[in-house]
Parts: structure tokens; C-alpha cells; sequence
């Protein structure tokens, strides 16, 4: 069996594929403090280039944790620190000269509970590309189009762009969350368990949505539903109390899980 | 069923019956009280009320007049007051909700302007008096519209603070996460959310100072001539009231009613506004 850049002793990849990924984002030896409680025990996990990551794992594992240092989304509070590497490309995510505003635009989120800001659904995607770019109104016009296409909402919503985005239904309103992120042409985008608020039908949208944008971002998504992780993911991540159990490609770890905390949990067993 | 427990459930609903008999009883007691005094204000105010008291000053004992100079003195000053004291109410407020949150300072910021809340308005009046009005050797306009605005601060930063607070972290993490710097995000999504009690806020603080007697006894005095020069003394609304009440004169005491009408009419319209913009907007 072949093993990717690095070794974790309990992290192996599928023969074959491994060598044509490439790294994205790189976490290593990653530990995080909620002032002094240590969230984070020394993960080391890659994100590939153009596939789908999905993190699972009982609540409080520091999923969530983990995301949340991939955009530096943390330095909103206080007593939060992370130590450790997280490289973006080449860029070092964790420096304290690292420009939290540019690292925020190549590295989307999309959150738990859908948070349209308190505007019309146009001004929800406009907003957003104009911090970036100064365009004429038609062309401004087509990005929110492409914008809200690529979430798939434009059929829903084209009639009514001028409405407020809070009178969307949940569903709706997540993927306008979605389409907003998007606008900004990022270049990784993190769900944090962004269907745990959604029904069935919204949740199969959000899952076709995130299969459909995996060509062009990559994705790390953090769910409590394994089914789900199944579903979209190409790599998943099974942590356990702030410690990573186990990665790999997603049908091994649902198939032949190598640790046996890896098999209880997805087994239903705990968590 | 167990007869015990039919006992415990006849025992909940007396006492329920008498906990609901009390609270619509002090309900009432409170509503009354203020029934009579709007009934009073509008049977004595209204009668007064004409085109002239808009029109004419205040006049000498004995001769018709209205109550032109006190309502655009309280105009002038009130307006100035908020002028002066929404900025910094709203700039400390967002600096105690966004940027020090977490902060030992907004603490002690917090406390004091708590005391500051609740000071007596006399204080105020007295302490504007000290820095300006004696600096200056006399009584005017600006003493005035400083004692109200400095009653207009403390409600402003509570208020601000108060509805930034409530304002969810999940919004300002979604401004975030587009890369809004943290500047934007207050300014174009936090205030945005929390402009309908932001608002409301200066509203109640207008409320509150249109209605200021002590703080302008000591700083703006009372004109009883038209003078908009804030260097001099200004006249105003609850001044004027306070001295035409106390007056033995029946048409002054009359013109005092009608003040006291207008100012009451000003206040409740400017709450049920206030109501309006706090008023949750439909959502779905």
C-alpha cells in the first residue's frame, strides 16, 4: 500500500489514487486552546485539491474546532489559539502577519444555521463581490446571476431579488449562504454542518450542490450524519476527543475502517 | 384519579385565581392613575390649545399669548443635544459591543455609565452650571443643550450597546467569513440588524430630555422674549411650564397646561414611533 506526502499512524490512502492529489490545504501537528482546554490534540490531515473532505465524529471531537482554524474564523475571539502548521497553498494560515481579510476570501464558510445578512437577496451576493471588485451594474447583475445559479436557487428567487433574504425559507436561505460564498470566487469552501437545520428536501439540494462545486473548490464539510459524509465526501476523517482516528478515502473507511473507535462510531455503536 | 392530587390541582387553581386577582388589581391601580392624569392634562390642555399658543410668546401677566419662544428654544436645544450626544453615545456604544467586548474597560465603561443613567438630572444642570455657565458669566442656549446631551449620552450607549449585543455572532462570523474587515461588517451588517433599536434608542433618549426641567434651570434659564441666540439665555418648554404652574396668574397657569399637553403629545408620539421601528418586521 502506497502512503501520501506523510505518515500519522493511523492515516493510509488507496493505492493508485493518492499520488495525483494534490495538496490544498495541509494541517500538521495542529493543536487549538479554548483558553486552557485543549480542543485540538496534534492533527496532521490534508485537504485535496478539487475533492471532499467530510469530518465526523460525536459531538464535541473538535470538528467544528478544526474548521474554524482553516479560515482563522477563531480570532474573533478571545483565549482561542491555535499552534501548530496549517498551509494554504504555500501560505502559512496560522502566521500572525497572514491578512485574516484575504485568507477569509479564498477560504469560503458556510455555517450551521443559515445567516443571510439583513438585506435584499441581491444585496446578499452583491455585497460580498463588490468588497472585491468594482464592476458596471451588468456585469455585477451576471455574478449574482452565476452566483445564485451556481447554488441553485436562481429559478426560485429571480422574480424577487429585491426582497428581503430573511423571507427565505430555511432551505432557501442557506443557499443563498451558499451562493454569497460563492460570489467571492473563493477557493475552499468549508460547511459546518450546514443540512443540521434543513429537511430532507433542502438537504438533498445542499448535497447535489456541494457534488456540483467540488470541480471547482475544494471542500471540507463537517457533518453529524454519516450517511451524509458517505454520500458527498471523497476523503473522510473520523475524530475522536480532539484527536484524529482515522483518514482515508471515504468507501474504505465506511467499508474496512482501520481503527476499531472508527468502527463503533459508524457503526452507531457510540458518539 | 387520586384524590390527593385533585386536592393539589383545586389548591393551584385558587391560588391562581388569587395571584391573577392581584395582578390585575395593581394593573389597574397603575392604569388609573394614569387615565386621571391624561384625562386631566387633555381636559385642561386641550381647552387651551389654538393657533396663537403656536404663533405668540409668552406673555406678560394678564394679556393672551402662546408659547412660541419655549417650544422653538426646547426645539433648538433638544435638537442640538442629540446633535452632540448620539455620536458619542453610538461610537462608545459600538466600541463596547464590537471591538472591547471582551475588555476590562467596557466593564468599568458599563458601570459608570449606569451611574450616569440614572443620575439626577438636578446633578447634571448643577455640573453644567460649575464648566460652563459660570466660566462663561452667564446663562445660555449651549449650558442648555450640553445638561441635555449629556443626559442624552448614557441612554444612547446603553441602548447602542444593548441592541449590537443582541445582534448574533453567527451574522457577524458570516461577515467574516466573505472577508469583511471588522469595520464593514459593524457598519454595514451589524448596525443594519440592529438599526430599528439603535434608533429607538435616540427616540426614548429625545423622550427623555424633551421633558427636562431641573438640568435647564441652571444653564439656559428662561427668555421670555424670542431669542434663538444660543450665547444668551433660551427659553423653553418645561421652564416655562414650571414657572406659569407656580404663578398665580390664571391665563399663565392655563398656557401651562397646554405646554404641559403639547410636551406629553411630542413624547407619546415620538414612543409609538419608536414602537413602530423596534417593532419585529415579518419575516416569512
Amino acid at each position: 500500500m502506497s502512503v501520501a506526502a506523510f505518515t500519522v499512524p493511523t492515516v493510509s490512502h488507496a493505492p493508485g489514487n493518492a499520488e495525483d492529489l494534490t495538496e490544498k490545504i495541509s494541517i500538521r501537528d495542529l493543536d487549538f486552546y479554548y483558553g486552557d482546554h485543549r480542543a485540538l490534540k496534534g492533527i496532521s490531515v490534508p485537504l485535496y485539491q478539487g475533492q471532499v473532505t467530510a469530518f465526523i465524529g460525536p459531538s464535541g471531537c473538535g470538528k467544528s474546532t478544526l474548521l474554524r482554524v482553516l479560515n482563522r474564523m477563531y480570532d474573533l475571539y478571545p483565549n482561542q489559539r491555535a499552534t501548530g502548521h496549517v498551509r494554504l497553498d504555500n501560505d502559512d494560515v496560522l502566521s500572525p502577519s497572514q491578512d485574516l481579510n484575504l485568507l477569509r476570501a479564498k477560504v469560503g464558510m458556510v455555517f450551521q444555521k443559515p445567516t443571510p445578512f439583513p438585506m435584499t437577496i441581491f444585496e446578499n451576493i452583491a455585497f460580498g463581490i463588490r468588497l472585491y471588485e468594482r464592476l458596471p451594474k451588468t456585469e455585477l447583475e451576471d455574478r449574482v446571476r452565476y452566483a445564485l445559479e451556481r447554488a441553485a436557487l436562481w429559478e426560485e428567487v429571480k422574480d424577487k431579488l429585491g426582497a428581503n433574504g430573511l423571507s427565505l425559507s430555511g432551505g432557501q436561505q442557506q443557499r443563498l449562504c451558499i451562493a454569497r460564498t460563492v460570489a467571492v470566487r473563493p477557493e475552499v469552501i468549508l460547511f459546518d454542518e450546514p443540512c443540521s437545520a434543513l429537511d430532507p428536501i433542502s438537504t438533498a439540494k445542499i448535497e447535489e450542490l456541494i457534488d456540483e462545486l467540488k470541480d471547482d473548490y475544494t471542500i471540507a464539510i463537517v457533518t453529524h450524519n454519516m450517511q451524509q459524509a458517505a454520500r458527498v465526501s471523497d476523503f473522510t476523517a473520523f475524530m475522536y476527543l480532539g484527536e484524529l482516528v482515522e483518514f482515508g478515502e471515504t468507501t474504505r473507511i465506511f467499508t474496512t475502517p482501520n481503527d476499531r473507535r472508527t468502527q463503533d462510531y459508524i457503526t452507531g455503536r457510540f458518539g | 384519579m387520586d384524590p390527593s392530587i385533585s386536592r393539589l390541582y383545586a389548591k393551584r387553581r385558587r391560588r391562581n385565581v388569587v395571584t391573577m386577582a392581584l395582578a390585575y388589581g395593581a394593573t389597574g391601580f397603575g392604569l388609573t392613575w394614569l387615565v386621571v392624569i391624561l384625562g386631566v392634562l387633555l381636559w385642561e390642555g386641550l381647552s387651551g390649545l389654538s393657533l396663537a399658543v403656536f404663533t405668540e410668546m409668552t406673555p406678560p401677566p394678564g394679556s393672551a399669548g402662546g408659547l412660541l419662544n419655549p417650544i422653538a428654544g426646547s426645539l433648538v436645544m433638544t435638537t442640538i443635544a442629540v446633535l452632540i450626544g448620539t455620536p458619542l453615545g453610538m461610537l462608545a456604544g459600538t466600541y463596547m459591543a464590537e471591538y472591547g467586548r471582551y475588555d476590562k474597560l467596557t466593564t468599568v465603561v458599563r458601570f459608570i455609565n449606569d451611574i450616569l443613567l440614572s443620575a439626577p438630572s438636578i446633578v447634571i444642570g448643577l455640573f453644567v452650571y460649575e464648566i460652563m455657565v459660570a466660566q462663561m458669566g452667564h446663562f445660555s442656549g449651549w449650558a442648555g443643550a450640553v445638561s441635555l446631551a449629556v443626559i442624552v449620552v448614557p441612554v444612547v450607549v446603553r441602548t447602542t450597546e444593548d441592541m449590537l449585543t443582541l445582534v448574533p455572532d453567527t451574522l457577524r462570523e458570516a461577515a467574516a467569513s466573505i472577508g469583511l474587515p471588522r469595520a464593514l461588517m459593524i457598519t454595514r451588517v451589524a448596525y443594519r440588524a440592529a438599526r430599528a433599536g439603535m434608533v429607538t434608542g435616540v427616540l426614548l433618549a429625545v423622550a427623555r430630555i424633551s421633558g427636562e426641567t431641573a438640568p435647564l434651570l441652571f444653564t439656559a434659564l428662561n427668555n421670555q422674549f424670542w431669542s434663538l441666540n444660543l450665547n444668551a439665555p433660551v427659553s423653553s418648554l418645561p421652564v416655562v411650564i414650571f414657572q406659569f404652574a407656580l404663578s398665580p396668574y390664571k391665563d399663565w397657569q392655563k398656557l401651562a397646561w397646554t405646554g404641559a399637553l403639547i410636551i406629553t403629545m411630542a413624547v407619546l408620539a415620538l414612543s409609538i414611533i419608536a414602537r413602530i421601528l423596534a417593532a419585529p418586521r415579518k419575516t416569512s
